[in-house]
């Protein structure tokens, strides 16, 4: 790691304040950021401890929806009774992912702006417009078995990893952010990352030095819930592909650079079309490489399996 | 940066390079090498100690971010000449070989135990209910300790063990 | 001329009065691994502070280093020195052809501006930091002239030749046989690159004492080619280097050699003056060290309609760095397998600009046996047979290659005695016929064979004032149970209690043994430790006899017996530290050796097994889970149930590895693996494995060593694999010949199916 700064925040405010600060960054569970920092992919001249910052609450809105702090760990947001009551795809989105001690220490927010996994961009020898832009794209045509099959472009095919966050965008939830300026504001989860067009440096749609506060989760929609990941071993590993189902709501993980809200598929679930017919509408757009042709028929099947369990969900009693 | 951390019930003060990881810190400055690096990047567990008693991977936390905090490591369970019940339940049951994963996974077990009281789901959980403990439960559980030599039958008789208060 | 009947003779280890052969006790080390206080090399603490040392390894897979800016990593702070090739020390070459075992492996550090694979170091850095040495190592820029590199092993099979030295061996007329056979089977499998991922990386801490002694504790399965390798390249006598190794965070063949890790430290420490320590990251392991290769594998199988079998081919190509000459050696366990009077094997290997290939765990059985033990299952299909029945069937009464009489061949008793404790006539014969729940269940099977060696070893008994027996050995443990066997051995031998038995490895100042490796090591080490142990009986007997201040003075030494830790002669008796006070008080030592013996190539000599696997298949997603499995196996003389119950049951887990998740693709753009960490390279985790156990059948192997023991550390992933991808073919009737399957590669197979 390069030599950096590192302070705590006494508060949200004093956070953002801070992160004006050349070269400053968020830390709070650390476990992307202190990877990537000892690969000498991420260097930060100053580091901001939010982690500690009283922002770990999980309270139920009014509405029956749920505010969940920006620094809840994982750990809480999956355990939380209230979660596991009326979330609980959520709750089962977020152990699937990664390890207990990661679990432990990632916070809701960071898990959100996790970078991806894609094996050019963890080798620094290796070109990576998302690392070092104009540096071209090593997965293009390269072992990109993992790559994405939505979304992606011939400057980036990298997936976004988290298994929260597609949760999260099938339960239409927002996050809620703070800006140095001290203007909070609320952007859906579905449109926090930006497809990586011509500039996959660019990652989100938060502003240098905007911090995530809060996910605010609406009450979740009629219908059963279900996450289903598929992977290379049964745990404590990342996604070939994933689909999360909240009523007729769908949302596909580890298959764009964003957790992959199925628009389409929920579309023609709306008109009445059948599992398997509506998500063939939405891999109508996919866009495979070659050896990550498989996830369209992966999807395929683990989107009708998902539906099918949700189903089930739902007539066994309320969303759980 | 100095900063304070209470390794195994002990302040210890500690002049620091923020850029020292707690795992560095404990294994470098303070000479607790029973806490393992294999791979420095949260893919293994071999560096899993108890913060504030939940367990993490020391690698991928900064010393100075644990400023105030208590840790435990394994030195901090138990000695030779008198281990902890879970150290005794994986020496029963040979739960190791080499024994590089070792620490890392009699700490993950002790703290796994208790999650598990705690009720924290797994996806091994039926949805709606508390975890019933059961070798997939542990198994899941314990699925963020890599072991290459593969004693993990071992590690799962020994947990079941230790934690049924036969160890 | 020594013969395997010299070991006829009765022994301590034999006779097992105290019960502790074979006795499930726990391992000697064991209290200092699970309280963390075992210190592994980089854990050590050197005389003085060290200096910490960083390499930097190549970006391209062959060519040269152009330019070189250590400026930066120079000013860098905290930074003690900076070399690349261009001022590193010079070292001699090494190897001589008294020890050309020291020629193995890593080559002078930064010896040149040649790169000859992609992650070889090539610069290093040291600081007075951890945290200084890694920032200036990402300041070291290097430009290079790349070449062209050859590393797409698929596409370069053509240019395969002969190992060197090596033939195809054919008994018979293979072809003719082949064409004979009334039913026919000829298919090609491929195994992927797999890397050890030992949990420990390979690192290393030296020191000197004075201008020309250097003390080096490293992490290596094999003492003393370390220690002469290392003297060669500092150039100083071997006993000027003191290599220890005392504990291993796991070896499995990929540190049989040591790295630039060792010498880097050790050159470091001399120019600074002061301890140094390297240790390699987790991502340079992957290309820094060896690899197990890839291999694609024709077998031909061709078979009466009773099943038996009329030819037999395995044909191997497989690779390794165009420097080397390794051969993943997969078509030689056919040799011993299954009779069949028409045969042919051999291996084609293809130089490439990959790392270096080598020796991993149980190397040619691991690989091989995942193509023929899955042709049989194919075949047995073909014939309408039980595949445990096929086995059976073509079981040979002596070695179908030579002819020799086997030492011992339980194969059959494996398959057996498997089968029915698990329940494998619940298997039903047409694929795809059992559901619970999402999961297709299938059942699956594989016989398991791996070779028993015997090298010469020596080792030192001691006994002390207080009783107690010291062994002391050049040998290594990494985590096979070395330490708990030779204490148990010491232990009856001398007819103590365990607790009063020390034991000393891994340094290189002890009495050589060859270290782990091969699954030689426990009959290695323990037959020289038995031989040892006699020798020292023999000189505590003739001690007690002529001391007239013993109850023994006078009797006949032969007559002495050790039982708790008392000797005595019928009813005259006297503790062993009462005894030693008195007549020996700064106590005795004495040596022991085995070598091979001469005639033992008379005989075929294996262990055997035989593999049961229960799996789940899902096939929506093609996501394979392992349900149950069990091994049964013949090994000779089990010193240690539950050691040796681990080695086992963890080598299963390698075969289910091997079957399900290991692999490394190479991108041939780049010459370099994909894979560079344990997220990325899929190891088997906890959830993996379900219920998995192995069972050892009473066996004395007499041709094999003093003890009749035979090792087990390898003999666990022979087979394993198969058995996994024949329980995937019964769940649901997809046969996959490439490894590892995954679930892309099964649910491409499940469409084709049209499930």
């Amino acid at each position: 790691m390069r030599p950096f700064t590192y302070e705590r925040a006494a508060s949200a405010e004093a956070a953002v304040k801070a992160a004006q600060a050349p070269g400053a960054r968020f830390i709070a569970g650390g476990t992307n950021l202190l990877d990537l920092m000892k690969l000498d992919i991420e260097a930060p001249a100053h580091l901001i401890d939010v982690g500690r910052l009283p922002m770990a609450g999980i309270e139920a809105t009014e509405d029956g929806g749920l505010r969940i702090g920006a620094m809840a760990t994982n750990t809480a947001v999956a355990s939380d009774p209230g979660v596991r009551a009326r979330f609980p795809m959520l709750s089962e989105a977020i152990v699937a992912g990664g390890s207990p001690q990661l679990r432990n220490k990632a916070r809701v927010g960071g898990n959100l702006l996790q970078r991806t996994r894609c094996a050019y961009f963890y080798d620094p020898t290796k070109p990576c417009n998302k690392r070092q832009p104009g540096s071209g794209c090593g997965a293009l045509e390269g072992l990109n078995r993992n790559a994405a099959i939505f979304g992606a472009s011939p400057s980036c095919v990298a997936t976004h990893p988290s298994d929260m966050a597609v949760a999260l965008a099938a339960l239409d939830a927002r996050v809620e952010t703070l800006a140095a300026s001290g203007a909070a504001r609320s952007i859906p989860v579905a449109d926090l990352h930006r497809p990586p067009g011509d500039t996959p440096h660019l990652e989100t749609a938060l502003d240098d030095g905007e911090l995530i506060t809060a996910v605010v989760v609406p009450p979740a929609p009629a219908g059963g819930q279900a996450y289903r990941k598929v992977r290379d071993r049964a745990s404590y590993a990342g996604g070939l592909a994933s689909v999360a189902v909240a009523g007729g709501r769908m949302a596909l993980g580890m298959v764009a650079l964003k957790p992959w809200r199925a628009t389409a598929a929920e579309a023609a679930l709306a008109d009445g079309a059948d599992p398997a017919e509506a998500i063939a509408r939405e891999l109508a757009g996919a866009s495979p490489l070659g050896r990550n042709d498989f996830k369209v028929p992966l999807v395929a099947r683990l989107a009708v399996a998902t539906l099918a369990e949700a189903r089930v969900a739902a007539s066994v009693g309320g969303q759980g | 940066m100095r900063i304070t951390i209470t390794v195994n019930g002990e302040a210890r003060s500690l002049d620091l390079d923020p850029r020292t990881t707690l795992l560095d810190a404990l294994r470098e400055h303070l000479k607790l090498t029973g806490s393992k690096k294999g791979c420095d990047h949260g893919q293994c567990g071999a560096c899993t100690v108890l913060a504030d008693g939940v367990r993490i991977n020391a690698c991928l936390s900064l010393a100075v971010m644990h400023d105030g905090d208590a840790v435990t490591t394994i030195e901090g369970l138990g000695s030779p000449g008198k281990l902890h019940p879970m150290q005794q339940a994986f020496l029963t049951h040979d739960a190791f070989q080499c024994g590089y994963c070792t620490p890392g996974q009699i700490c993950s077990a002790v703290a796994m135990l208790a999650e598990f009281e705690a009720g924290a789901p797994s996806p091994e959980t039926p949805r709606g209910a508390a975890p019933a403990f059961s070798d997939a439960e542990i198994r899941e559980r314990m699925s963020g300790n890599i072991c290459r030599c593969s004693a993990y039958p071992q590690i799962v008789a020994a947990i079941r063990d230790a934690a049924e208060g036969r160890a | 001329m020594s013969s395997v009947s010299d070991w006829d003779a009765p022994n301590p280890v034999k006779d097992n009065r105290a019960g502790l052969i074979g006795k499930g006790v726990d391992r000697y080390e064991g209290p200092l691994k699970v309280t963390g206080t075992a210190p592994y090399a980089y854990e050590v603490q050197p005389p003085s502070p060290p200096a910490y040392g960083v390499m930097v390894g190549a970006a391209i897979a062959r060519g040269r280093i152009t330019a070189v800016d250590i400026a930066a990593a120079e000013a860098s702070p905290g930074v003690l020195l900076a070399w690349t090739h261009l001022n590193a020390p010079a070292q001699p070459p090494r190897g001589t052809k008294g020890h050309p075992r020291s020629t193995q492996g890593s080559k002078p550090a930064l010896e040149s501006d040649r790169v000859a694979y992609f992650g070889q170091p090539v610069a290093f850095v040291v600081a007075d930091t951890l945290e200084n040495a890694v920032a200036a190592s990402h300041l070291v820029r290097l430009s290079y002239a790349a070449e062209a590199h050859d590393v797409a092993f698929h596409e370069r099979l053509d240019a395969a030749g002969q190992p060197p030295g090596e033939q195809d061996v054919e008994i018979g007329d293979f072809d003719s046989g082949f064409a004979a056979s009334e039913v026919r089977l000829d298919e090609t499998w491929t195994t992927p690159l797999q890397n050890h991922c030992q949990m420990e990386p390979c690192a290393s801490l030296a020191w000197w004492e004075g201008p020309s002694r250097c003390v080096a504790h490293t992490s290596v399965q094999m003492v003393k080619p370390a220690q002469h390798g290392l003297a060669e390249t500092l150039g100083i006598g071997r006993d000027d280097v003191h290599l220890l190794t005392r504990y291993i965070g796991g070896g499995f063949g990929g540190k049989g050699q040591t790295y630039d890790d060792l010498t880097l430290a050790a050159l470091a420490a001399r120019a600074l003056g002061r301890p140094v320590k390297v240790a390699f990251t987790r991502q340079q392991m992957m290309h820094g060290t060896i690899h197990r290769p890839a291999t694609v594998q024709r077998v031909r199988l061709g078979a009466g309609r009773d099943g038996r079998l009329n030819a037999m081919s395995m044909m191997t190509w497989t690779h390794c760095h165009r420097d080397g000459a390794f051969t993943e050696h997969a078509s030689n366990f056919a040799r011993s397998l299954y009779a069949a009077p028409n045969r042919l094997t051999g291996h084609r290997l293809v130089k490439l600009d990959l790392p270096h290939a080598g020796a991993m765990r149980a190397p040619g059985e691991a690989s091989g046996t995942l193509s023929l033990e899955c042709a049989m299952d194919e075949l047995a299909e073909q014939l309408g047979l039980d595949p445990v029945e096929l086995r059976i069937r073509n079981e040979p009464e002596v070695d179908p290659e030579n002819g020799r009489p086997f030492s011992q061949r339980q194969l059959v008793r494996c398959l057996r005695e498997g089968a029915q404790l698990f329940g494998w006539d619940r298997r039903m014969p047409t694929p795809g016929q059992v559901r619970d729940g999402r999961w297709l269940v299938g059942l699956g099977m594989a016989a398991a064979i791996r070779g028993n060696f015997l090298l010469p070893a020596k080792c030192s008994f001691s006994v002390d004032a207080d009783g107690v027996i010291t062994v002391r050995q050049g040998m290594t443990d990494i985590g096979t149970g070395t330490y708990t066997v030779l204490a148990q051995i010491a232990a009856e031998t001398l007819g103590v209690p365990l607790g009063q038995v020390k034991v000393e490895i891994g340094d290189s100042e002890l009495p050589p043994a060859p270290g782990s490796g091969g699954q030689f090591g426990a009959a290695t080490a323990g037959s020289a430790a038995l031989m040892a142990g006699m020798n020292l009986r023999r000189a505590i007997a003739d001690l007690a006899t002529g001391d007239p201040g013993s109850p023994l003075h006078a009797g006949d030494p032969g007559d002495v017996t050790f039982q708790d830790g008392v000797v005595a002669i019928e009813n005259r008796s006297e503790t062993l530290s009462d005894l030693i006070r008195r007549a020996a008080p700064d106590g005795l030592t004495v040596e022991g050796e085995i070598r091979p013996a001469q005639d033992a190539q008379k005989w075929s000599q294996q262990t055997y097994g035989a593999h049961y696997c229960e799996v789940g298949v899902d096939p929506v997603t093609g996501e394979v889970r392992v349900r149950r499995m069990l091994g049964v196996f013949a090994a000779g003389r089990i010193i240690n149930a539950k050691t040796a119950r681990s080695q086992l049951t963890g080598g299963m887990i390698w075969g289910v590895a091997s079957a399900l998740h290991e692999g490394n693709p190479v991108d041939p753009r780049y010459g370099s693996l994909i894979n560079q960490d344990l997220a990325q390279y899929v190891l088997p985790v906890q959830a993996d494995i379900g219920e998995l156990d192995a069972i050892m059948l009473d066996e004395v192997d007499d041709k094999a060593n003093p003890m009749g023991i035979k090792g087990v550390g390898e003999l666990g992933n022979s087979g394993a694999g198969a058995a996994v991808a024949n329980a995937i073919y019964n769940a649901c009737g997809v046969r996959l010949r490439d490894y590892p399957i995954t679930p892309d590669r099964l649910l491409a197979g499940l469409i084709a199916k049209g499930m």
